[in-house]
């Protein structure tokens, strides 16, 4: 049989009618598709793939179990080594991860990976086996806190062996940007939720509404377990301190974004919390969250949605899928584009953006060309709503409020490879060690540092 | 109406701390909405809440009754206030503000700061607080609108008489409508009175994760929820922290008037 050169495509929802639901833009493989993808990759001797995988993924062995039909043997092996493959498999960069390094992607197209890890983890979901109970208890005390990726991959690994784990979450919700950040259209908050019962069978309790750092303090929360793992995220919104960010109708994302999928502001009035952005919307940054709040802004009203980016499309930090859905959606992109400032009515809220155009220069630090301006090429774009999607920096609320604990110069808390902190007893590990980054980096870290408080707490290290 | 509410929370009451606030929710779909701490009890491990019946979740809270569970609380949140431990200071309490000035003039009391208390009401009926807060003022002062007790108008007058009377004060501490701590600001200012003010902003997280409790304080942004809620009076933008406290009126009209219509149904 020839190798099939382009990739098996995922079925979508339609781009215009799906700008008027929140239901998931990407539909998943079908078994059919399945197949037909699964046969495309090659078994390579050297399976480069798993290298490019930040948790190691076993992808050529779950990859030959699909090609077997076999499903139950693919989710099983991936579960090996990653426990939110339905998470993974809709929101990883794979095209920056496994699937850039994949050998047909040499030539022709790299193997869908990420879809196919997609459709074994929903596959099981669906089948509803009867989860891993709770093993024995082995009499020792874990505190997670933060019940994001990292947070929930630490606490999942350690009550597989026999921890007593609590998770502290300051919201009334765990998932972290699970469960605030990623849409519901891009990840499912049924999924994030099932993934969190699969946890609680494992006997993980989860408490929410406890601000660890204001009560109980760090110390005290301590003093009551064996050891302490702190995924605290990289909460905190960045703006950019230009005039006007303060006018009624400048949002960062993580007001917009948890507007809508924490408190569920789309129903406004049948539930509470309102959220208000008119008919034209700026976004302003390309990553992820950008993707997010645009393609969310054309779901909750917005006729007009455009990106402004001070780079070029080549700089863009979103996945690839996200940059083509929004395009999908109507979302029109506006690059080497910088805000300047923000202009108001008299009532103080927002009418327009002053942004400017921008050229490519020399590279900076980073690597990429740095954003010039072109002087006298100001123009004012007409808006309702301005959502700031520049990233975020760790909250410096427990590092603040905690004697001894080091910080990073960037703001996150310092660690050594292992997840050991300044502190000892205390791991920590994610977006509030490395700053904003990714969903599998999180779990990655999660999983090291609950690897090493197993090592030390069961005695293995001294 | 206002209400107070004895709130069932070790967790929050261990810490508190005059000045704080904690966050709650009250149903599935409910948003959630700060309150001031206006006094806790540590052994008790009670809170002691506040709520003005005027939006929607204000006005839910307010139906509950005794035995009935709040969904959602979570404190202490925000920064404790940093208070004088010596001369003369002058605590104002307006609307809802008469509750949480109380814990400050305790402890104010408590380390021997001569204290002078402010309060208002609409008329004598409707003042409150009036008894705890003489257990631990040096002297209290009341304003009514009506003149039906103490000096006819509002705190601010009250405040005004005392400043233009050339008293020594040493520092203002002034809880209760922005326009109301606007104006305490605006009348110490001349003499140049230290004066605290106890910032309530539209907040969604309360945990310095969204922004939406930004305010501009001496030309810098701070978020209300982390870095506050208590700020040099002379230093806050009242205008801009007004109009954003306003952003959301005519959705809140709206829910209000929602959940009139559910329950009429
Ligand atoms: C809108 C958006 C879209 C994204 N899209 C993608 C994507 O497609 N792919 C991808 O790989 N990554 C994506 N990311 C990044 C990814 O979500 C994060 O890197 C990842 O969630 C980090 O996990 P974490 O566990 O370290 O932190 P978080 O997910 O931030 O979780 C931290 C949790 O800790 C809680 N917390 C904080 N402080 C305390 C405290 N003191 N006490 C108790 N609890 C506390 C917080 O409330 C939060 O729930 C996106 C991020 C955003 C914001
Ligand atoms: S309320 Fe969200 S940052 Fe203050």
């Amino acid at each position: 049989m020839p190798v099939k050169r382009e990739r098996t495509p995922m079925p979508v929802q339609d781009g215009e009618r799906r700008v008027g639901n929140f239901g998931e833009v990407a539909l998943g493989y079908l078994d059919g598709d399945v197949r037909a993808e699964a046969v495309r990759c090659l078994q390579c001797k050297t399976p480069y793939c798993e290298e490019g995988c930040p948790v190691g993924v076993p992808i050529k062995e779950f990859i030959k179990h699909l090609q077997q039909d076999d499903v139950r043997g693919a989710i099983g092996a991936i579960k090996r080594t990653n426990s939110l493959p339905a998470v993974c498999g809709r929101v990883c960069p794979q095209e920056d991860q496994c699937e850039k390094v994949c050998i047909m992607g040499k030539r022709f197209q790299p193997v869908a990976i990420g879809r196919l890890e997609r459709f074994a983890a929903d596959w099981e979901r669906a089948q509803g086996f009867p989860q891993a109970a709770a093993p024995p208890p082995n009499g020792k005390k874990v505190a997670v806190v933060g019940g994001g990726p990292a947070g929930l991959t630490a606490a999942g690994q350690l009550a597989g062996k026999g921890y007593a784990v609590t998770v502290f979450e300051a919201l009334h919700e765990p998932g972290g940007v699970l469960s605030y950040g990623i849409p519901e259209f891009r990840l499912p908050k049924t999924i994030v939720r099932w993934e969190i019962q699969q946890l609680k069978n494992l006997g993980v309790e989860i408490r929410t509404n406890v601000v660890v750092g204001k009560s109980p303090t760090l110390d005290e929360l301590k003093a009551g377990y064996d050891a302490v793992f702190l995924g605290t995220g990289a909460g905190l919104p960045v703006f950019m301190g230009i005039p006007g960010e303060n006018l009624i109708g400048v949002y960062s994302a993580n007001e917009f974004l948890t507007r809508i999928n924490l408190m569920g502001a789309a129903s406004f009035p049948e539930v509470d919390t309102p959220v208000r952005i008119g008919t034209r919307v700026a976004v302003v940054g390309a990553g992820n969250t950008a993707m997010d709040a645009v393609r969310t802004a054309r779901r909750v009203g917005a006729k007009e949605a455009h990106i402004v980016y001070r780079r070029s499309e080549a700089e863009m930090t979103a996945r690839a899928e996200e940059y083509e859905h929004a395009k999908e959606e109507g979302v029109r992109f506006m690059f080497l584009t910088n805000p300047v400032r923000f202009l108001g009515d008299d009532t103080g809220r927002l009418r327009a953006v002053e942004c400017q155009r921008m050229a490519l220069g020399e590279p900076d630090h980073s690597g990429r060309r740095r954003p010039v301006p072109i002087a006298g090429s100001e123009f004012e774009l007409p808006v309702d709503s301005v959502i700031m999607a520049l990233g975020t920096s760790p909250n410096p609320l427990l590092l603040k409020g905690t004697k001894g604990l080091s910080a990073t110069v960037r703001g996150g808390i310092r660690t050594d490879e292992t997840g050991a902190t300044s502190l000892p007893g205390i791991w920590a590990g994610g977006d509030a060690v490395s700053g904003a980054a990714t969903v599998i980096l999180a779990m990655g870290a999660g999983k090291k540092a609950a690897a090493a408080i197993d090592r030390l707490l069961s005695g293995e290290e001294s | 109406m206002t209400k107070l509410f004895l709130v069932s929370a070790p967790v929050v009451a261990e810490k508190a701390e005059p000045g704080q606030f904690v966050m709650l929710r009250l149903r599935a779909q409910g948003e959630r909405i700060p309150l001031t701490i206006a006094d806790f009890d540590r052994e008790a491990g009670t809170v002691t809440i506040l709520v003005q019946e005027i939006g929607l979740t204000s006005r839910l809270l307010g139906a509950l009754e005794e035995g009935d569970e709040i969904l959602d609380l979570v404190g202490p949140l925000g920064l404790p206030a940093e208070l004088p431990t010596a001369g003369h200071v002058v605590c104002v309490g307006g609307g809802f503000g008469v509750a949480p000035i109380l814990p400050k003039a305790k402890l104010l009391h408590r380390r021997g700061v001569a204290v002078t208390s402010i309060i208002g009401a609409r008329t004598a009926d409707l003042v409150i607080f009036d008894r705890e807060l003489e257990a631990v003022s040096n002297r209290l002062l009341v304003a009514t609108n009506d003149g039906s007790r103490g000096r006819r108008g509002i705190v601010t007058d009250c405040l005004r008489d005392l400043l233009e009377a050339g008293e020594q004060i040493d520092e203002v501490v002034a809880i209760g409508p922005m326009v109301m701590m606007r104006a305490v600001a605006e009348a110490t200012r001349p003499y140049g009175i230290k004066t605290l003010v106890s910032m309530n902003p539209i907040m969604v997280d309360g945990t310095g994760m969204c922004g939406a409790c930004r305010m501009t304080v001496g030309g810098e942004v701070k978020f209300a929820c982390v870095d506050g809620p208590i700020f040099d009076g002379h230093q806050v933008d009242f205008e801009e922290a007004i109009r954003r406290s306003q952003a959301y009126r005519a959705e809140e009209e709206l829910a209000t008037k929602h959940e009139e219509a559910k329950q009429c149904r």
